[in-house]
């Protein structure tokens, strides 16, 4: 579906974007065509691993059922699902992503540490589509 | 600093959700707005449709299709999409045939038929849209990203619960009072307390609903205008339709992540900020002149970045002005006299376009019981996905 955006197990899991090799700036999702900075003639576009720790930006959550492409079993009751928005320090970029289950609005502070994981976006019997978490890193083991 | 056009008429189709075409919505508007600027549809040397992306062709031929609708009568046409901006594109489109002598009097027409629920992306698996893969990878719909801005306001600047409530008690009593709002009842505090979280923080009563709706303009060149009887009529003095400057650092509709400023200075303030500050210098006018402003309150908290954005205050105080009363009826710069989109709901290809209607009928003083004092100068701001700016100066 999204492809090379992650890669990695346990503690090596990575969000993975592009670097210009031109100019040096990061892309995510991964930019692959063209370097997007306007003062760049264009480089070549290298992939990268992104900072695996940030700091909460803001969160919020889904108390209602998005709407498809998302996918979710509509015989199930709604879990409500908790977004969040990660600064990457060294990137000097937000992220936003799904928050590993269980962590619902009330766990979370702007400003906190988090990690990216490695999680599950939905599976059917056929396939497990991954994806990434962000986890409080002083809720994680 | 550019020349001026005439606002010779403005039209809607009351908003809610009918059930019927975005056609007779539209068509329904635009003859409002002729009979309001006293011209005749074979007056109209061209035609301006801003597109709905949810009627197949006709949506997407927008402008031929109230053209049809009209009556084909040889009108240069086109037909705009930008989003929520694409109204605000359809009246710079108008406008920039006007001062290049290619049209002396065009209508501009919005008009949409809303899908219940959430906004959604168009269909199919296409995951090189940046629309779709929030929502496939993320579930993020668009509450989504106003509950981030609204959490994030709280912790930087401070914000309440109670001062974006008082957001929504504002604009319902300012739609109570306007017979072409959707929803045409006072809300109190309690009641948006009261109302369930759609996305943390954010409950039902801070975000605006769906609605089918429609809006027009008649605009002309200032010759006409003299020439048609109308000495001092509204005029569109700036409209501004800038795009982001790279990197933009603000998370936003419908990007799943912002770009990186390691290595390239962000520009001095948001893109939100510059839409306004474009606009302004356009106008060759500055904050300290605007009588009354109409923004794009998709939710409650994002009127107050509205407020800073509009350099109404400096950055972090959007809700003290609230608190204050600057931006309510009687105040020094009230704020969606209209009753907003709290009161209109989205209706996408519409709203640019009926911020115009309300600012010129307060300009003109003609808006009834919601009519504020002395008003000269107005401004409408909105902000279009996939980074569509989108400003507009009318003044008197
Ligand atoms: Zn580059």
């Amino acid at each position: 579906m999204v492809a090379n955006w992650f890669a990695g197990e346990g503690d090596d899991f990575r969000l993975l974007g592009t670097r210009c090799t031109a100019c040096a700036c990061v892309f995510f999702p991964r930019e692959d065509g063209f370097c997007r900075n306007p003062g760049c003639a264009g480089g070549e576009l290298a992939e990268v691993p992104l900072s695996r720790r940030g700091r909460v930006w803001s969160y919020t959550d889904g108390r209602y059922r998005p709407p498809a492409p998302y996918v979710s079993d509509p015989e199930l009751p709604w879990e409500p699902y908790t977004l969040i928005a990660v600064e990457l320090e060294a990137e000097r970029m937000v992220v936003l992503g799904q928050s590993v289950p269980g962590v619902s609005v009330a766990d979370l502070e702007v400003g906190m540490e988090v990690e990216v994981v490695q999680g599950v976006l939905d599976e059917d019997s056929g396939t497990t589509w991954t994806t990434w978490h962000w986890r409080p890193v002083a809720v994680g083991a | 600093m550019t020349a001026e056009v005439a606002v010779l008429g403005a039209g809607m189709h009351p908003w809610g959700k009918w059930g019927r075409g975005f056609v007779e919505y539209g068509v329904a508007a635009a003859r409002a707005a002729l009979v309001d600027a006293g011209v005749g549809w074979r007056d109209v040397g061209s035609i301006v449709g801003a597109d709905t992306v949810r009627g197949g062709y006709p949506g997407y031929v927008a402008g031929a299709t109230f053209a049809k609708a009209l009556g084909w009568q040889g009108a240069r046409v086109a037909s705009v999409y930008a989003a929520c901006a694409s109204g605000a594109q359809a009246i710079n489109t108008a406008r920039t045939q006007i001062l290049a002598g290619m049209a002396d009097v065009v209508l501009v027409v919005g008009a949409d038929a809303a899908p219940k629920g959430f906004f959604r992306p168009a269909g199919g698996d296409r995951p090189d849209d940046p629309d779709w893969l929030r929502f496939r990878v993320l579930g993020a719909t668009n509450p989504a990203y106003f509950g981030l801005y609204a959490r994030r306001r709280m912790a930087v600047h401070g914000d309440t619960l109670e001062d974006f409530a008082q957001v929504k008690v504002k604009n319902a009593a300012a739609g109570a009072l306007n017979a072409n709002a959707r929803y045409r009842k006072t809300v109190t505090a309690e009641e948006v307390a009261a109302s369930a979280v759609v996305a943390d923080p954010l409950r039902l009563l801070d975000i605006c609903a769906t609605s089918d709706g429609a809006a027009a303009l008649v605009l002309s060149s200032m010759e006409f205008a003299r020439r048609h009887g109308a000495a001092d009529p509204v005029r569109i003095r700036a409209v501004s339709t800038v795009t982001p400057t790279y990197p933009t650092t603000v998370l936003d509709l419908p990007d799943i992540a912002t770009d990186s400023a390691a290595v390239v200075a962000p520009a001095d303030g948001t893109f939100r900020a510059s839409i306004a500050r474009a606009a302004y210098e356009e106008a060759g006018i500055g904050p300290e002149d605007i009588s009354l402003a109409e923004v794009y309150d998709l939710s409650t908290a994002l009127e107050l970045q509205w407020y800073e954005d509009l350099e109404l205050c400096g950055e972090g105080e959007g809700a003290k002005l609230l608190r204050d009363g600057v931006t309510a009826p009687g105040g020094r710069v009230p704020v969606n006299t209209s009753g907003g989109l709290a009161s209109f709901g989205e209706a996408v290809p519409a709203q640019a376009i009926a911020q115009v209607c309300e600012v010129t009928w307060q300009l003109r003083g003609t808006a009834g019981a919601r009519q504020i004092e002395g008003a000269r100068v107005g401004v409408t701001a909105n902000q279009g996905l996939f980074g569509h700016g989108s400003s507009v100066v009318a003044v008197r």
